[in-house]
């Protein structure tokens, strides 16, 4: 990229420039689901302050966010909803799977959980724990912000498709024993 | 079941109640402390009615209603009412047998509580309260139509869904 | 043009506004749909399951003292008050209640008020943001990093602790807990003055809480609401005096009452309670004897590491706790205690088997949540975020 006579120069500048812009003003989705929820309210407040300093802001609107943390359980209620949220946020945008719950169904193999919320929408960093402590989903946010800088899935490689049919047998392969 | 202390005094609200309607009281027990009075299931709204507004008992406030599956007797479901007198501090469980589909006269005219504790244990259990307001599910979706969560019967993962020991209760 | 629209006709339309599943204000994923007429709300219907997973029929295929960690995630705010709730639960339901040495009743009621305490602030923070007073949202996070700092060092999580066990404690408190704890004491006393400052006498705070959201004490008691929502009508119902468990009826404290029954009343009771929670803390510390700190009940308590590590007898037992479980005597129970957002009550069912024949969760929040209909009723849409607030509802308890 040194090489001044790089053919791709200025596309690789653009990109370089792109994905610092992008990566350093990551604007959430304020998502609470459950219990992870609090541990994102405690990441973002007093002492951890994880939000604020890797330039992130709160949004209560999908339109106005391109970062969907999904903080906790996606129940199968829930999850036509979700898909309808991620479905509304503007392009390029990225979901953070936080907590066993959204990742893989974690505890709760049941009638009405969803297995993971990979089956909804496209996941691009999943932090583990239940809950992961604000350490952890910082870790998933500079993992995330490093992709973004890498250009990992800028912009989805596939055209968004209109959102699944939610039949019972495409959710669940029930995962692990009852 | 339930009987274990037999010889425990179940408590003013059982003697009331069986000298105002004998005929409903079906069974009494005491178990770890907790009077448990069986009464017919035709008679509940009655008996509620009895044990709220007697100037002795004031079971003002109805703690919960839930109701438990024994897949395998006759009748199938125990609807349970459990009541607490604020003023007296006593706690008194109540329970009802119903058969699977018989419909059960709502509390909701004598508590307020009983509105939403009998939409859930309709959602879940698919007990009818006839005369309920507003008898729709509550926890699962609207258009559920994989039937009643808690019921032995249903297998914990729904219905159709395969894992390795993901069957009905026995 | 204008001769068919005119302006009363205008005024009979209603506006239907569906707040949430996703709404920042709903503590959740709570749903509510207002009919709306002009500003007012004429009804508002709230639609909740959004998070139900299945926790009560989870209790049926997992042993008792697996079930524990479910609890958890119920209330999730405050964990240890649900794990008290179901541990009593099941001692009850296997008769060795009076079995729990001292010590033990004493750590299970610093760590329930520590999770009270953890709760309100919680409560506060965002009910605060929610009416716009942004900043008391960190100084309630602030204070709560030292509760959770002293669950993650007592058991090693911050949030869902699963921290008590069947017959005692797991463990006794680590080096230096206590101190921390002290310390704890020693500051909060001003810095809940400090929210105070900031709330009781702010104009904006008062307007928008006081005569909202009003529930009669008839109609809170015959609604089922408990916990501060019903103390705020100035009905006298703890269940820690009313039914006292562990060693609540050794220990002196206030149940605190408003009675206008409005937001503003929920509030005065829910900060009051903190400073009862910061008494109780006090007391409990002071009294709490030496001795062990689980029951010597071999069939039901898993032996001690070392003991499972190094004698067979141990180990046996550790390995038949473990895979099997322990059984219960056939017969329910019902026992309460008083969680943070009011009476959190277990029915446990047993036919004999090493699991719960059945498990119903009385949850607080399910029942308070049923109060918003009527609370919101006439009243300007804003203070449905009020209200919604007050009420103190978690979703993982509302849905379980």
């Amino acid at each position: 990229m040194s090489d001044k006579n790089d053919p791709n120069l200025i596309e690789n500048t653009r990109r370089i420039i792109f994905g610092w812009a992008r990566k350093s003003s990551l604007w959430p989705m304020t998502f609470g689901l459950a219990c992870c929820a609090i541990e994102m309210m405690a990441a973002s407040a007093a002492r951890f302050d994880i939000m604020e300093r890797s330039g992130m802001l709160f949004r209560a609107s999908p339109r106005q966010s391109d970062l969907m943390i999904v903080s906790g359980s996606v129940t199968l209620k829930m999850a036509p909803v979700l898909r309808r949220l991620y479905d509304q946020m503007p392009e390029p945008k990225w979901v953070i799977s936080m907590g066993s719950c959204a990742t893989a169904g974690g505890p709760y193999p049941t009638y009405s959980h969803l297995q993971g919320v990979d089956k909804v929408v496209p996941v691009d960093v999943y932090v583990p724990g239940c809950p992961p402590i604000p350490e952890a989903l910082f870790y998933g946010i500079l993992e995330l912000q490093r992709m973004i800088q890498r250009g990992d899935r800028q912009v989805k490689e596939t055209p968004l498709e209109p959102a699944p049919e939610l039949e019972s047998d495409h959710l669940h392969t029930a995962g692990s024993g009852v | 079941m339930s009987t274990e202390d037999g010889q425990a005094d179940p408590g003013l609200a059982v003697t009331r109640l069986r000298d105002a309607l004998p005929d409903a009281v079906v069974e009494v027990g005491v178990h770890r402390g907790d009077t448990t009075v069986v009464v017919a299931a035709e008679r509940i709204v009655e008996v509620c009615r009895l044990l709220r507004d007697d100037p002795e008992l004031r079971f003002d406030y109805l703690v919960d209603v839930t109701a438990v599956d024994w897949l395998h007797r006759e009748p199938r479901f125990d609807v349970v009412y459990h009541l607490f007198s604020i003023s007296r501090n006593d706690m008194l469980r109540v329970k009802i047998r119903v058969e699977d589909r018989q419909p059960v006269d709502s509390l909701a005219e004598v508590y307020m509580l009983a509105n939403w504790g009998e939409r859930e244990t309709y959602d879940m259990f698919g007990i009818n309260f006839a005369g309920h307001p507003d008898l729709r599910r509550i926890l699962l979706p609207e258009d559920w139509e994989d039937g009643f969560p808690l019921r032995k019967d249903f297998a914990i993962g729904g219905y159709g869904i395969w894992a390795a020991d993901n069957v009905p209760f026995r | 043009m204008s001769a068919r629209y005119d302006i009363h006709d205008l005024q009979e339309q209603e506006m239907v506004l569906n707040m949430g599943p996703q709404h920042p204000s709903t503590h959740g994923v709570l749903r509510v749909v207002l009919n709306l007429n002009g500003e007012n709300v004429r009804k508002a219907v709230p639609y909740i399951g959004y998070l139900h997973r299945g926790t009560e029929k989870l209790a049926e295929v997992r042993k008792y003292y697996q079930t524990l960690p479910y609890t958890d995630r119920m209330d999730y705010l405050a964990a240890p008050s649900n794990n008290l709730g179901y541990v009593q639960a099941v001692e009850k339901l296997l008769g060795i209640e009076e079995d729990v040495p001292d010590r033990a009743r004493y750590m299970r009621v610093l760590m329930a008020e520590l999770a009270r305490i953890a709760s309100h602030l919680v409560w506060l923070g965002t009910h605060a943001l929610d009416i716009g007073a942004l900043s008391l949202f960190l100084y309630c996070f602030r204070e709560r990093e030292l509760i959770n700092d002293m669950f993650e060092k007592y058991c090693g999580a911050r949030l869902t602790t699963s921290m008590m066990r069947v017959g005692g404690m797991p463990a006794e408190l680590p080096e230096g807990w206590v101190q921390m704890l002290e310390d704890f004491l020693g500051i909060m006393p001003e810095r809940i003055d400090e929210y105070e400052n900031l709330l009781t006498e702010n104009p904006i705070w008062i307007r928008r809480t006081q005569g909202v959201g009003v529930v009669s004490p008839e109609d809170a008691v015959s609604l089922g609401l408990t916990g501060p929502c019903v103390r705020g009508s100035g009905v006298n119902y703890d269940v820690r005096r009313a039914r006292p468990y562990q060693v609540y009826d050794r220990l002196e404290f206030d149940v605190p009452l408003a009675t206008e029954g409005d937001v503003f009343s929920r509030y005065q009771v829910r900060v009051a309670e903190m400073r009862q929670s910061l008494r109780i803390l006090r007391q409990a510390l002071d009294q709490m004897p030496e001795g062990p700190w689980v029951a010597e009940l071999p069939d039901y308590v898993l032996p001690s590491k070392v003991d499972a590590m190094t004698s067979i007898e141990g180990q046996t037992r550790h390995f038949v706790l473990t895979i099997h479980g322990y059984k219960a005597p056939p017969g329910e129970v019902y026992k309460a205690v008083e969680g943070p957002k009011g009476e959190l009550g277990y029915y446990i069912v047993s036919d004999g088997d090493s699991k719960a024949y059945r498990m119903h969760v009385r949850a607080p929040s399910y029942y308070n949540l049923a109060a918003l209909p009527l609370m919101c009723e006439n009243r300007p849409v804003q203070d449905v975020v009020a209200v919604i607030g007050s009420l103190d509802i978690v979703l993982g308890e509302v849905d379980r």
